[in-house]
């Protein structure tokens, strides 16, 4: 088979389209956790709701209701397909996502709400399972639920299960911790392998046509953000779960929040085999696949060992190591020195990460 | 993933980036043809780490990129009916149309599911015998055999409800054209090594000999790319006109003969309009005459539309290595993977969204272009 063509292209003036932009209608991208939720958050919701605690960007509000108390008050709605996956289930993830939020402030989560939204036809049985897993992830964080609601939607209204949890916690004095604490100088720390949860999640869908044998990380955090804090009240300067979006999405809105530069060494930033073989094979950045039982943290250089050390010796810490370093510049993004030894940029999830096609 | 690190392997890689440093004496114009080793050129930061005589410009091998606004179009319109199950690869659902894309039509109402494979879809199918099913088939020659077998069962299982809506075009004549074309610039090819798993490299001798250019069977990993870098240099810098195969390991002369006599059955060469390009002679396959109750295009008919393209963007140029992303004026400001102007920007393959995700350095030169 040969061509020869005779006719050619005219290359001139054939050009692309310009889409909608998905100002008008909420997609799915919208709660990615990457650009798109930025974009509505600041559009829609900051100029509505507008106060300092909601300006902060972090992953919990910080309020200071009497002189002297501060609180970190944070709220997350869960919504997971299937609602059991292996490590965990919507019961434990919705207890841990805010905990590890309330965490994240360096505050010592205390107490959570939890609202339930059933459909119609969810067996008793799936509703206990999942309250028992909430009791004992509650259990172990040391937080209690303390108000609750329950509301029944028609079949096919919702997809038989949501859970909003709220929660709150009091930040002890002389911790300052936030999305716009990274100074130049500092370490950037990261708790363990990424990945685990967003694969193992897909992989129980059953749609990719292969197995793994990977474990959801979602975990309560916050015990180990205490013994960091034990190690460096003062030196920790930036803590964030890396949930939706992945590190590379938490990293850039840190660089932004900051106005610094994070730099990377792709080598120092672990990822299990089997979550880079799924990765390899749909298509997807490890960087951008979520976590549920992983921290990041920017530290101040003279006690980033301490840290580090205190965070290896206690559970869901062990993996713990240095990926990289904060500089001035270039100020708002995140760069990363390859395997190779170039350097690229580590941009935010866009909208929703769909697998390549070929 | 084994066989993984080895193809990343910083001390083998800089041994050959040294070979390369060594062998060049002039600049010369490199186009690697798929957007997957764009992707991991710019991923792993090849370019930066090439002598300043090695240019690489980016081929057409984006399907998501090339397929036509008017198929995608038909899309939007097909998917947006009643009693439509549409299904597609999850990289076409963010792809504009001229109004909007396949998430919006989700986002109305529309059933639009992403699958991994067209058997899936006809799996849906099975399961939905009140609904119409149809599958995208788009994509070069690495996916046409799937998509292929995925008619050639729906046949053998007596599957009434589900149809293709075919896009399928091919790298050889894409390649004429751009050699043809009097803005040509490239020097030597890095073939897709996906596109030959499934091909084979038989189709490209009479290219390499009438256009007197070197053609290198070239993988992923960046071990791979140096490697085929390097033998077309060694080609260009000895004045020779061969086609090689870097990708031995995987790929052989003949292909994967099963998956070409699947698609040969399946379908044949039509001529194809490529987004940004115009329409190529002979260069996408389409359903032969006994298949074509699967074909979405017949079993809807959706009204022939006249799409708008953005005036800004310069896709077209882009996907035919005549300018580079951050030589367009929208790059990076009105054009973003958010807000993309163009498919080069949108796809994980695409050009654009190589460029703008991972390039810092160009993504700021073009500031001071």
């Amino acid at each position: 088979m040969t061509e020869d063509q005779s006719t050619l292209p005219n290359i001139e003036g054939l050009v692309c389209a310009v889409p909608l932009g998905h100002s008008e209608q909420i997609v799915l991208g919208h709660g990615s956790g990457g650009q798109m939720s930025h974009n509505l958050i600041a559009r829609l919701f900051l100029p509505s709701f507008d106060n300092p605690a909601l300006r902060a960007g972090d992953d919990a509000g910080v309020v200071i209701p009497q002189p002297g108390t501060k609180l970190a008050i944070s709220t997350d709605s869960h919504v997971v397909t299937p609602l059991f996956f292996p490590g965990g289930d919507i019961g434990k993830l919705a207890v841990c996502g805010t905990v590890n939020d309330v965490a994240m402030m360096g505050a010592t989560p205390l107490y959570l709400t939890a609202g339930f939204i059933l459909e119609e036809g969810l067996h008793v049985e799936v509703l206990e399972k999942v309250i028992a897993s909430m009791r004992s992830a509650a259990a172990e964080a040391g937080v209690h639920i303390v108000a609750g609601d329950t509301k029944v939607v028609q079949k096919g209204k919702a997809d038989s299960l949501y859970i909003n949890t709220s929660g709150v916690g009091i930040i002890e004095p002389g911790i300052v911790i936030g999305g716009n604490q990274a100074q130049p100088g500092d370490i950037v720390i990261l708790s363990g392998p990424i990945g685990d949860h967003g694969i193992a999640v897909l992989a129980a869908r059953g749609e990719l046509g292969f197995t793994t044998d990977i474990i959801s990380d979602v975990s309560p955090l916050n015990h180990l953000v205490a013994a960091m804090l034990k190690a460096g009240k003062k030196s920790v300067h930036v803590l964030r779960d890396p949930t939706r979006g992945g590190l590379a999405t938490t990293l850039n809105e840190i660089a932004r929040q900051s106005q610094v530069g994070i730099h990377l060494n792709e080598n120092s930033i672990p990822v299990q085999p089997g979550v880079s073989a799924a990765c390899e094979m749909l298509g997807f950045d490890p960087l951008y696949v979520a976590n549920e039982g992983k921290l990041v943290a920017i530290v101040a250089k003279e006690k980033a060992e301490d840290v580090l050390n205190a965070m290896r010796i206690s559970r869901y810490g062990e993996n713990t190591v240095i990926i990289g370093e904060v500089k001035p510049d270039p100020a708002g993004r995140v760069l990363m020195r390859t395997a190779i030894g170039s350097s690229r940029i580590v941009d935010m999830l866009a909208g929703e990460m769909l697998p390549r096609i070929c | 993933m084994k066989h993984i690190t080895e193809y990343r392997d910083a001390h083998l890689v800089h041994g050959v980036l040294g070979e390369i440093r060594r062998t060049v004496t002039r600049p010369w114009v490199f186009m690697e043809i798929c957007g997957g080793q764009t992707h991991a050129i710019m991923r792993h930061g090849l370019d930066q780490l090439l002598p300043p005589e090695i240019e690489l410009v980016h081929g057409p091998g984006c399907p998501v990129c090339v397929t036509s606004l008017e198929l995608i179009d038909k899309a939007l319109a097909i998917a947006s009916m009643p009693d439509v199950i549409f299904t597609s690869f999850g990289d076409m659902l963010r792809v504009p149309g001229s109004a909007c894309d396949l998430f919006s039509v989700r986002a109305s109402g529309g059933d639009v599911r992403v699958v991994y494979s067209p058997l899936d879809a006809l799996k849906i199918a099975q399961e939905n015998p009140q609904k119409e099913v149809v599958f995208f088939a788009i994509g070069f020659e690495t996916t046409a055999p799937a998509n292929a077998m995925s008619v050639l069962q729906a046949q053998h299982l007596g599957i009434q409800n589900y149809s293709v809506l075919v896009s399928h075009v091919r790298v050889p004549p894409a390649m004429h054209a751009i050699l043809s074309s009097t803005q040509n610039r490239v020097q030597a090819f890095l073939a897709a090594g996906h596109v030959c798993a499934v091909m084979g490299y038989w189709e490209y001798p009479p290219i390499a000999e009438k256009y007197q250019i070197p053609i290198v069977v070239t993988a992923f990993e960046p071990l791979d790319l140096v490697q085929g870098i390097l033998m077309a240099l060694r080609q260009l810098e000895s004045g020779s006109c061969k086609v090689e195969n870097a990708y031995g390991r995987v790929v052989t002369f003949e292909g994967n003969v099963p998956a070409q006599q699947v698609i040969n059955r399946v379908f044949m060469n039509c001529d194809r309009k490529w987004r940004g390009i115009g329409e190529i002679p002979d260069s996408g396959w389409c359903l032969r005459p006994e298949f074509s109750s699967y074909d979405a295009e017949l079993r809807f008919s959706v009204q022939q539309i006249s799409p708008e393209e953005s005036p800004l963007c310069i896709a077209g140029q882009i996907l035919q290595g005549i300018k580079k992303p951050h030589h367009c004026t929208a790059f990076g400001t009105l054009c973003t993977p958010e807000h993309p102007l163009g498919a080069t920007m949108v796809s994980s393959e695409g050009a654009c969204a190589a460029y703008y995700r991972y390039a810092y350095q160009q993504a700021n030169s073009r500031l001071h272009d």
